[in-house]
């Protein structure tokens, strides 16, 4: 019976943070860009526009819902939940601080990216059921991407696990005591960063949903509660993926002074500001540079760097 | 009847249904997500055996891998509106003919198999695995991924043909 209130309180939790937390990024990623382009960003609705989003997420929750007249309505209805709720189950393994993980499973952050890639079928099948060529081309475009960048993405934690010898979030961290990780692994956390870029489909890799060409990509017929689902789930993307570079490479909730659980939010929503400084430095890429910078820098790069940590290790011996 | 088995068979009772719709539904890509959902019942099956990594793998290259590329597969051939192609009951007897016999061989060689109880503590799955695949298992692992390469050559010596060098 405590099992169940424990997945309850838990489950609770998670909702509660998640949508507090988009309503955070959005507005910071407003302010972030506002700052970048010498604007002054949301203002006037609470203190420096705080509470923006939250009346823009009223606006959203009142809007009419609509659905493509020759779409499929199963599944049109089913994508949005795909794509989300993937992201939710990833809070299971977050370490945020010294014993604080709601399950530290031995796969540790392998659990995340298995089910990033339902998200990925979520979003195949949204571009699919709306009948339209733009959310098609953009469905299409953001799986052929997530596909290629999920080698180097693999292949960059794959450093950092020979080093810690454990894939457990707990372990990883513990392993980081004296140094980081983004110090003995620079290229690696290098090679995780822009993979975790494109995979949240994030500006400079956002071609699926590039709003020159495709309208908004696969989410072009989707309106209100369910395009927000999925906006929803590309900040939670943003914040995880943040949360496992800053467990991976960062040194997890370790710091001075301040407590675990400070630490791991400080350092996760730096770099969650880092991603945003990206997306509104760099300009877009074409799809055949994304392709060619996966298979051709970041792979190469990702398994020289496996090969030397691996040659380094043995002779350490 | 404990929690434990009512998850069981609701996790078993989906991997059927997955597999059975991905046989029987008419439209092309429900079938393909019928079989990703098949493929998500087997790794939860994993997770309810213990093996966490198995489980992981199995949802990384079975659906990651496989199903997406069956998805683009199916996108790339047919346009939705189009109608469905009927049915050929002869060759619904071939298939199954040919789906029985695999099923015979199969289920023959689970069953004159002796599974020992693998021991369940810590890292085992993982590590185990591991160990296996660069000792043990040294001489089929090194032949799968030459098969691989094989194939990824011959890919592309077929997609390469039809273009100007």
């Amino acid at each position: 019976m405590t099992e169940l209130v424990k997945i309850i309180l838990f489950g609770t939790l998670v909702a509660l943070f998640v949508s507090v937390n988009a309503l955070f990024l959005v507005w910071m990623e407003r302010k972030v860009s506002a700052r970048i382009q010498l604007r002054r960003g949301p203002l006037h609705v609470g203190w420096e526009g705080l509470l923006q989003t939250v009346a823009d997420a009223v606006k959203l929750v009142s809007k009419e819902l609509t659905l493509p007249k020759e779409g499929d309505k199963f599944l049109y209805l089913l994508a949005p939940a795909l794509v989300f709720a993937p992201l939710l189950a990833a809070f299971l393994v977050l370490p945020l601080g010294p014993g604080l993980v709601i399950r530290d499973l031995n796969v540790g952050f392998l659990f995340v990216t298995s089910l990033t890639n339902i998200t990925f079928i979520g979003i195949f099948i949204a571009g699919w059921s709306s009948n339209n060529k733009y959310a098609l081309l953009g469905s299409m475009r953001a799986v052929a991407q997530n596909i290629s960048y999920e080698i180097p993405l693999l292949l960059s934690t794959m450093g950092v696990v020979l080093i810690a010898g454990t894939l457990k979030m707990s372990g990883l961290v513990a392993a980081q005591e004296k140094l980081w990780f983004a110090a003995l692994q620079p290229a690696a956390f290098l090679i995780f960063l822009c993979a975790s870029l494109a995979e949240a489909n994030r500006a400079p890799f956002d071609i699926p949903e590039a709003e020159s060409e495709l309208v908004a990509g696969f989410h072009t017929e989707y309106s209100g509660m369910r395009f927000a689902l999925f906006f929803l789930g590309e900040y939670t993307a943003v914040f995880i993926s943040s949360a496992i570079a800053t467990t991976l490479f960062l040194g997890g909730w370790r710091g001075p002074l301040l407590p675990g659980p400070v630490w791991f939010l400080l350092k996760t929503y730096a770099v969650v500001f880092v991603v945003m400084w990206i997306r509104w430095t760099f300009p877009r890429l074409r799809s055949d540079q994304l392709m060619n910078f996966a298979w051709k820098v970041l792979i190469p790069l990702g398994i020289a760097n496996v090969f030397l940590t691996a040659v380094v290790l043995v002779f350490l011996k | 009847m404990s929690l434990q088995e009512l998850v069981f068979l609701g996790v078993a009772g989906i991997t059927l249904a997955g597999a059975c719709l991905a046989v029987t539904l008419k439209n092309v890509f429900y079938n393909a997500l019928s079989l990703i959902l098949c493929l998500f019942g087997v790794a939860c099956l994993f997770i309810f055996l213990g093996s966490e990594f198995l489980a992981v793998i199995e949802v990384i290259l079975y659906i990651g891998a496989i199903a997406v590329a069956i998805l683009f597969a199916i996108m790339l051939s047919r346009p939705m509106f189009q109608k469905n192609v009927k049915r050929n009951p002869a060759k619904i007897l071939q298939a199954f003919a040919v789906s029985a016999a695999l099923f015979v061989g199969l289920a023959r060689v689970i069953r004159s198999t002796p599974w020992p109880a693998a021991e369940t503590d810590g890292d085992y799955g993982l590590a185990a695995i591991g160990k296996n695949l660069l000792t043990v298992s040294l001489v089929p692992f090194e032949a799968v991924s030459l098969v691989l390469l094989v194939a990824i050559i011959g890919a592309l010596v077929l997609s390469a043909k039809g273009e100007p060098r």
